[in-house]
């Protein structure tokens, strides 16, 4: 049992979770979206932006300066990426409450966008280092990102599964118990779930129905481009390459319905999501998987999104339902 | 009706300037005047009634003051001082408080959850502490529920009183309730009058929107009437009767010269025999409804909307789920009786039953606003021609003779529908469905939002359907509309049948009277 333990659960554990992070991330920020009403695919172009933005922060930064301030080196790549992310966030606000466009063919457009604004960026910032590779690489970034707890090395194998991740893994879990907290136990939490659940009931409550969308849904494309930074600063080891960021974006769209709409529930699903993400390595050595069974494997976390959407839809517990008013925007003299 | 003495204690009231004060209030949406001109006056320790038929503007009127809308003019004074009310959040500061007719509750919260929302108090946020607030009022006014109930396991007496405790438990002293009878059993309205009466003794000011008279005359105070968005006069309770309060909300007679011919070759076409169905909640709409459709004449339905109009033509076209009643067929081809329950939507229509639109979605149920009207017309006859290819001729044909034949004003038919007037999208509809010969045609509404000369080409258009001896159902809401152009007038109060006039001798203040009397449940009355 322990070798097959320490040689290969252990590591399968800890890509699973370094696999889940930005899962987590993107997935957190579009639960805090989706409790207002709003259902923002453009996740998977925000978060490809948060990471193209923490490439042009810490781009700049490392060009400009010989030694990288540690403090500096993660703040401007961080700060460029929750600008990147939330003025995604800000745009599909302004189109669909403000100009009431339709959510689903906003949040595709800006998944296209940001995609394409991504790669261009992406591109130029490639012409720039003029590498023989199309890479952008930031390893002096990356190697302030991936500092792990000191003390993670010293604890056998509880350290590396516990306390063996960049601080932006610890940040996905606390950003998650935090939103399951302020969701559930809060005043502010109460108001978000009624402004998804019954618009006009909350706005004869007297709340601010439109103020909450915008707060909710630029806070959560935030959070989400955190994710793409993680992958690219932590996952990615600062190497930055056009459409490298993959089917993440959607896996997360696709957790916050495995999940039920629960952040905290979330931390474990990215887990799973993560581990159904990397398994086919596993399996290919184990079982011999030809590439097409790979393949096969690989689809498992959508498959198993499908089931639970199967399953909540026949239970009809009212309790594991999306918020009611889930893609439906709010116009009060509607008549 | 009078159990106690309507007119309460004049010491109660505190101060001399009214609670709430209405002048001149007028909105209008788009080319509608829902509010024209409209004063209000409610004092302290009062109940005031609002009477009117539906689409009169009560709500609309209610929605002003509870900050829903802002009105386009006029004055709202609080205790003498002139104020503007932008949002709801600006009638909680007034200490209004509204309780709407569809619920304003969301379904997935508790009680107690649902009346703490939207409270910006800056205390902590304890639900166990409000709930014990919540649970005092309760007991003050005698109110009995369980607060950590959550919403979609409660009744719809409950979720009223969960509303009621929510503006208490804001301070309201102006308690605004629109039709809170309406989905009540009666003895769950004595409950709810009650509490209204111990709140009125506690010197708050009430305003109760209602079409039942009944009600007007047991809970109120005074009454205001209006009529079609004006104000028409408000009474003391204790110095009117039914009679005058009909002949109030109703309005004078106006004669609109509406031709109208004799009935020819009149044979009962269409049987309706205990319609009885239920909404998706169960509760029952329509409660055995009986009536009989004659060729050659206009059939008028009148009502108060949401009386189960919708629901019983929608039965008859196949599209309503019934849990009991036939309806009998008379077909003139064959001259078989045939039962309709047994046949789909689209077996029904070949048999020549036409249901006109209903207009909360005229565009929605009948047309498609984005498809030109040549693409409209397909909408009927697309099975039709060979191997699944479309022949676009007759549909073609067929719009420009509508177009031409009832004086559409539209640009072309390759126009999408979306892009006419109201009128001219009606006049394509009707002239869609009488185009396919029917036998009995069936129109709700179908004149709403029209101006007078549209109105009268739809006229036209039943009266010669009524001449080629088809049965025609018109459902109406102007009941001047229906004195002058049906030969019957079934009436139905809430999805009962309260009685059938004869429109040529009846008066308009008979209809209103039948339209607000709640009828014994089963009550089948016929023409003849």
């Amino acid at each position: 049992m322990s070798a097959f333990f320490l040689t290969i659960f252990v590591p399968f554990f800890c890509r699973a979770v370094v696999q889940g992070v930005p899962l987590l991330f993107g997935a957190t920020g579009e639960i805090l979206t989706e409790k207002s009403g709003h259902l923002n695919l453009g996740i998977p172009g925000t978060m490809y932006m948060g990471a193209i933005g923490g490439v042009i922060g810490a781009f700049i930064y490392e060009q400009k300066v010989e030694n990288l301030n540690p403090f500096l080196g993660i703040m401007i790549p961080l700060l460029f990426s929750l600008l990147f992310s939330g003025l995604m966030g800000l745009l599909y606000c302004f189109l669909t409450v403000t100009l009431r466009a339709n959510q689903n063919v906003t949040g595709l457009a800006l998944t296209t966008f940001g995609v394409g604004c991504g790669n261009f960026f992406g591109g130029s910032l490639i012409k720039i280092t003029k590498a023989d590779v199309p890479n952008v690489i930031l390893t002096r970034t990356h190697n302030l990102f991936c500092k792990t707890l000191p003390f993670a090395s010293k604890l056998g194998w509880f350290g590396e599964m516990v306390f063996s991740y960049s601080f932006l893994a610890y940040l996905s879990v606390i950003i998650a118990v935090i939103a399951a907290f302020v969701l559930n136990k809060t005043r502010v939490g109460l108001h978000l779930r009624a402004v998804g659940e019954s618009p006009a009931t909350a706005d004869a409550a007297g709340i601010n129905v439109d103020r909450y969308k915008y707060v909710s849904t630029i806070v959560g494309s935030m959070i989400a481009g955190l994710g793409g930074l993680y992958y690219i600063m932590d996952y990615a080891c600062g190497v930055w390459s056009n459409d490298g960021f993959g089917d993440r974006g959607w896996l997360a769209v696709a957790l916050v319905i495995f999940t039920l709409w629960r952040p905290a529930l979330c931390i474990f699903g990215s887990f799973i999501f993560g581990g159904l993400y990397i398994i086919h390595n596993y399996l290919t050595q184990a079982l011999h998987l030809s590439f097409a069974s790979q393949e096969l494997v690989q689809m498992t976390p959508y498959v198993v999104t499908i089931l639970v959407l199967i399953a909540i839809s026949l239970r009809k517990k009212r309790e594991t339902q999306p918020p009611a008013h889930l893609g439906q925007n709010y116009f009060r003299e509607e008549r | 009706m009078k159990e106690e003495n309507p007119v309460s204690d004049p010491t109660k009231v505190t101060s001399n300037a009214p609670a709430i004060e209405l002048r001149g209030i007028t909105k209008t949406f788009g080319s509608v005047v829902a509010n024209n001109n409209v004063n209000l006056l409610v004092n302290r320790g009062e109940i005031l009634s609002i009477l009117g038929e539906n689409g009169s503007g009560k709500t609309t009127l209610m929605n002003m003051i509870s900050g829903i809308y802002f009105p386009d003019k006029g004055q709202i004074f609080i205790d003498g001082q002139e104020v503007l009310i932008r949002s709801p959040k600006d009638a909680f500061k007034y200490r209004i408080g509204m309780i709407h007719q569809h619920f304003k509750l969301v379904d997935l919260f508790t009680a107690t959850e649902n009346i703490v929302l939207g409270l910006e108090d800056g205390r902590k946020y304890d639900l166990a502490a409000y709930g014990k607030e919540i649970a005092a009022i309760c007991e003050q006014y005698g109110f009995v529920i369980d607060l950590n109930k959550k919403i979609y396991n409660m009744s719809v007496s409950e979720k009223q009183t969960v509303e009621i405790i929510k503006v208490l438990y804001r301070g309201a002293d102006i308690l605004i309730l629109d039709e809170p009878t309406a989905v009540l059993t009666p003895q769950e309205t004595e409950t709810l009058f009650a509490v209204l009466r111990r709140m009125r003794e506690a010197g708050k000011s009430i305003i109760i929107i209602t079409h039942k008279l009944h009600e007007v005359l047991s809970i109120s105070n005074r009454v205001s009437v209006l009529c079609k968005g004006q104000y028409i006069g408000t009474v003391n309770t204790a110095e009117t009767n039914e009679s005058e309060l009909t002949e109030m909300m109703v309005g004078k007679k106006i004669s609109l010269n509406i031709h109208r011919s004799e009935p020819k070759g009149v044979e009962d076409r269409l049987v309706v025999d205990n319609l009885r169905c239920v909404d998706r909640e169960g509760l029952p709409v329509l409660k055995g409804i009986s009536f009989t459709a004659k060729s050659g004449e206009i059939l008028g339905i009148a009502g108060i909307a949401g009386s189960g109009q919708r629901e019983l033509l929608e039965a008859i076209a196949g599209l309503q789920p019934l849990t009991e009643g036939t309806i009998t067929y008379n077909n003139p081809t064959s001259g078989k009786a045939e039962n309709l329950r047994d046949k789909t939507p689209t077996q029904i229509r070949e048999l020549g039953v036409r249901l006109s639109f209903v207009p909360e979605d005229r565009l929605g149920m009948g047309l498609v606003g984005n498809m030109d009207i040549v693409d409209n017309m397909m909408l009927r006859s697309y099975r039709k021609g060979p191997l699944g290819f479309l022949n676009r001729k007759p549909p073609a044909t067929l719009a420009d003779t509508i177009i031409s034949d009832l004086e559409v004003v539209t640009p072309s038919s390759k126009t999408p529908v979306r892009r006419l007037s109201g009128g001219n999208v009606q006049k394509v509809l009707v002239g869609r469905e009488i185009a396919s010969a029917p036998t009995v045609f069936m129109a709700a509404y179908p004149v709403r939002g029209l101006d007078i000369n549209s109105s009268f080409t739809i006229y036209n258009l039943l009266n010669e359907q009524k001449e080629k001896g088809v049965a025609v159902i018109f459902v109406g809401e102007d009941l001047d509309v229906l004195l002058e152009l049906c030969d019957r007038i079934l009436v139905i109060g809430s999805g009962a049948v309260t009685g059938v006039v004869d429109a040529r001798t009846v008066t308009k203040e008979q209809v209103g009277l039948l339209m607000t009397k709640t009828a014994q449940e089963g009550g089948t009355e016929d023409g003849e």
